[in-house]
C-alpha cells in the first residue's frame, strides 16, 4: 500500500496545544513540508515568538531558540551571523512582530538579513486571552477595546507587507491565507520560495499569513474563516508586495 | 610571550576579546564606551568576524544571545543606560544557559546622569540585571592589563557555568592608558558546546534553547540547578587582592578605580603611622565573603569607598554582620574621590578608635 499523506519529518511527534480551528496548525505544516522539501531540517534554527506559537520549539524537528516577545528578528540576525551557512527563520503573531517587536523587524528587514519570517497576523492577543493588537481591526472588539477598536484613540491597524515593502533591504514578501485548498497551495508557494530564497542567499523574505483566531473571536472555525475573508482580506488584501528574487540578484 | 604595547582600555579590552576568540560584537553607540564599538568595526571586518550595529540596546542584546544559542563567542558594550535596556535579553541569557560577555563602562545615573566615571550599578550588576532568580559573573579590574586578563576568564568562566559575565568598569580605566601583554589564548582550555543550536545535520535529537517552563516544579528544579552551579562559583570563583591587611586596624573595601584612589590614601596613612589596608574586590559577583571573612577579626573597622551613594557596602555589611563598625565613604554623579578624602576618613576612623 502507498503512503499518499503523512506527517512531514520536520514536524516532531508533539500533539499540538492550539485551539481546535486554529490555522497555526496548517502553517507549521505548510513550513515542515517545505524543511523537508528543501533538505535542509538538518541545518535549520528556527525561533519561536512569545504569543500562542511560544512552544513552536517543541513541534519543529530542527533546533530551536526561544526569543523573548518580539526580539526574535534580532534572536535571527545574531544566530545567522554566526551561522551563515545555516538556514534561520522567525515564526511570530502580530503582537509579537508589529507591536513590541516592530522596531527588530523593520531594522532586520532593511539591513536584508538573509532569513525567512514566517508571521501571522489574526488581528488579535491570542495567548493573553484577546487584546486588541496593532493589527485589529477599526471598530474591532477585543477585550481591551470593548467598544470597538476606535482610530480616534487606538490608530489604525499596521499593513506589515506594505510597509516592509518599501524597504530596500526587503527581497520578497507576499500576504497569503490558509482558508481553502486554493489558497493553502498558494500559502506553499510561497513559503517554499521564502526559504528557497535564504538558500540561495537572496535575502529577507517575509510570507505575512492574514489567520483567525476563533476561541478570542468568540466564533466557529467556519464563520472565523468567513469573517476573515469579509473584513480582513479588504484591508489586507493578499497578493505579493514585494518580488526582487528573480533578476536583481 | 607576547609582546607589552601601550594601549588604552577600551581599546585593550576589544582587542583581547578578539584574542579570546570572539568574532561577533553586538553594539549601540553611547558615551563613554564607544571606542570599543570603534575598534571592533575596524577589525572584525578584517578577521572574518561581525561587528554589527544595532537597532537598539535591546536588540544588540538579543542578537547576542542568538549568536550565543549557536554556540559562539559572542558581546556587547555598552554604558548604564544602556544595560538597563539590555536587562531584559541578561535575564533570558542567563534563563537559557547561554554564555555572554557584557562590558558595562559606567556613568553616572539615574535616567540620562551624565557621562563621567560612576560605580552606581552595582545593585544592578550583582543583584538584580533583570527579572528573576539569577546571577551573572562580574569582574571589576584596576588596570588595564587586569581588564585584559579578565576579559578571557569572563569568556572562559561563561562557557564553563553556562551563564553571562559582566566586565564591570567605570570611564576612567576605559579611558586610561597603560602598558600590557595580550595573553596567548592556545593556553586557554577548549570548551564544547554540545547544547549550541547550530544545526543537528541528522546527527542528533533536535536542541532547544529557552527559559520558558511552564510547570512550576519544572521551572524551579531548573533554577534550584542553577543556584547549585552559583553554590560551586561562590566556593570557588571569589577573587579579591589584599594590600597591607595583615596587620591592618581599618581596612577599606574598593574596587576598580576607587580601588586606585583607596590605595593612594592607604600608602599616605601608612606614612603617617595609620595601620591602614585594602581589600580589592576582583569579583564582585560572587562577592570575595571569604577574604573579607578572615580578616574581620584581625581589624577594627572596614570603611567601603565608592563612585556611588553607598552599594557595595551593603555586601561588606552582610559578611562583617555587626562583629565591626562598617562604615561608607563615596561621591557620586560623575565625581571622583580624592586621596585626600579618602584619608580624612581613614583619620576620622582612626581617630574614634
Amino acid at each position: 500500500m502507498a503512503i499518499v499523506f503523512s506527517k512531514p519529518h520536520a514536524l516532531t511527534d508533539k500533539p499540538f496545544h492550539y485551539c481546535p480551528g486554529c490555522p497555526h496548525g496548517i502553517v507549521h505544516r505548510l513550513v515542515a513540508e517545505t524543511i523537508d522539501e528543501l533538505g535542509i531540517e538538518g541545518r535549520t534554527v528556527g525561533v519561536a515568538p512569545v504569543g500562542c506559537s511560544v512552544m513552536a520549539y517543541d513541534y519543529f524537528s530542527c533546533d530551536m531558540i526561544e526569543a523573548a516577545h518580539g526580539r526574535a528578528p534580532a534572536v535571527a540576525t545574531g544566530l545567522k551571523r554566526a551561522l551563515p551557512n545555516n538556514i534561520v527563520f522567525t515564526y511570530q503573531g502580530d503582537g509579537d512582530l508589529a507591536a513590541i517587536g516592530m522596531c527588530e523587524t523593520i531594522h532586520a528587514a532593511t539591513r536584508g538579513e538573509n532569513i525567512t519570517v514566517i508571521f501571522i497576523n489574526n488581528a488579535i492577543y491570542g495567548m493573553t486571552g484577546g487584546q486588541m493588537a496593532p493589527t485589529s481591526l477599526p471598530g474591532q472588539v477585543t477585550q481591551t477595546s470593548p467598544y470597538g477598536r476606535d482610530v480616534k484613540t487606538a490608530g489604525y491597524p499596521i499593513r506589515v507587507c506594505e510597509l516592509l515593502s518599501t524597504l530596500d533591504g526587503v527581497t520578497f514578501a507576499q500576504r497569503v491565507a490558509v482558508d481553502s485548498v486554493k489558497n493553502v497551495n498558494i500559502a506553499k508557494r510561497a513559503i517554499k520560495k521564502a526559504f528557497t530564497n535564504q538558500v540561495e542567499g537572496k535575502g529577507y523574505s517575509i510570507i505575512e499569513v492574514v489567520s483567525t483566531c476563533p476561541t478570542n473571536w468568540g466564533m466557529s472555525p467556519m464563520e472565523a474563516f468567513q469573517w476573515m475573508r469579509d473584513n480582513m482580506l479588504p484591508y489586507y488584501p493578499l497578493g505579493v508586495y514585494k518580488d526582487k528574487s528573480e533578476g536583481e540578484n | 610571550m607576547n609582546e607589552r604595547v601601550l594601549m588604552k582600555g577600551n581599546e585593550a579590552l576589544a582587542e583581547a576579546a578578539i584574542c579570546a576568540g570572539c568574532r561577533h560584537f553586538f553594539g549601540y553607540p553611547i558615551t563613554p564606551q564607544t571606542e570599543v564599538a570603534a575598534y571592533m568595526a575596524k577589525r572584525m571586518p578584517k578577521i572574518g568576524g561581525t561587528y554589527l550595529q544595532a537597532e537598539s540596546e535591546i536588540a544588540a542584546i538579543n542578537m547576542v544571545l542568538g549568536a550565543s544559542s549557536a554556540g559562539v563567542r559572542a558581546m556587547t558594550s555598552s554604558s548604564s543606560p544602556g544595560i538597563s535596556l539590555k536587562s531584559e535579553g541578561i535575564s533570558y541569557i542567563a534563563g537559557s544557559d547561554l554564555p555572554a560577555l557584557i562590558v558595562n563602562v559606567q556613568r553616572g545615573g539615574p535616567g540620562l546622569g551624565g557621562i563621567q566615571p560612576s560605580q552606581s550599578d552595582y545593585w544592578q550588576a550583582t543583584k538584580a540585571t533583570g527579572h528573576g532568580d539569577f546571577h551573572m559573573l562580574v569582574f571589576a579590574p584596576s588596570t588595564v592589563q587586569e581588564m585584559v586578563d579578565l576579559v578571557f576568564d569572563a569568556f572562559d568562566l561563561g562557557d564553563k557555568y553556562r551563564m553571562p559575565a559582566m566586565l564591570f568598569l567605570d570611564g576612567m580605566l576605559g579611558q586610561m592608558m597603560e602598558p600590557v601583554i595580550l595573553p596567548d589564548p592556545s593556553s586557554r582550555p577548549v570548551i564544547e558546546k554540545p547544547w549550541a543550536a547550530n544545526g543537528h545535520q541528522g546527527k542528533r535529537p533536535h536542541n532547544i534553547i529557552k527559559s520558558l517552563y511552564l510547570e512550576p516544579q519544572e521551572l524551579e528544579r531548573t533554577i534550584i540547578e542553577r543556584f547549585k552551579r552559583y553554590d560551586h562559583i561562590k566556593a570557588t570563583e571569589q577573587r579579591a587582592e589584599e594590600y597591607l591587611t595583615d596587620d591592618a586596624d581599618i581596612i577599606i573595601v574598593a574596587y576598580g578605580a576607587s580601588s586606585r584612589i583607596a590605595r593612594s590614601a592607604v600608602n599616605t596613612a601608612r606614612s603617617m603611622g595609620i595601620k591602614a589596608g585594602l581589600i580589592r574586590p576582583i569579583t564582585l559577583w560572587p562577592f570575595p565573603v571569604d577574604i573579607i571573612n578572615k580578616n574581620v577579626e584581625n581589624t577594627k573597622a572596614f570603611l567601603s569607598v565608592e563612585m556611588s551613594m553607598g552599594q557595595m557596602v551593603d555586601d561588606v555589611r552582610l559578611v562583617v554582620n555587626g562583629r565591626r563598625p562598617v562604615s561608607f565613604f563615596g561621591r557620586t554623579g560623575g565625581i571622583i574621590p580624592t586621596p585626600d578624602e579618602v584619608l580624612e576618613q581613614i583619620k576620622a576612623i582612626n581617630g574614634g578608635m
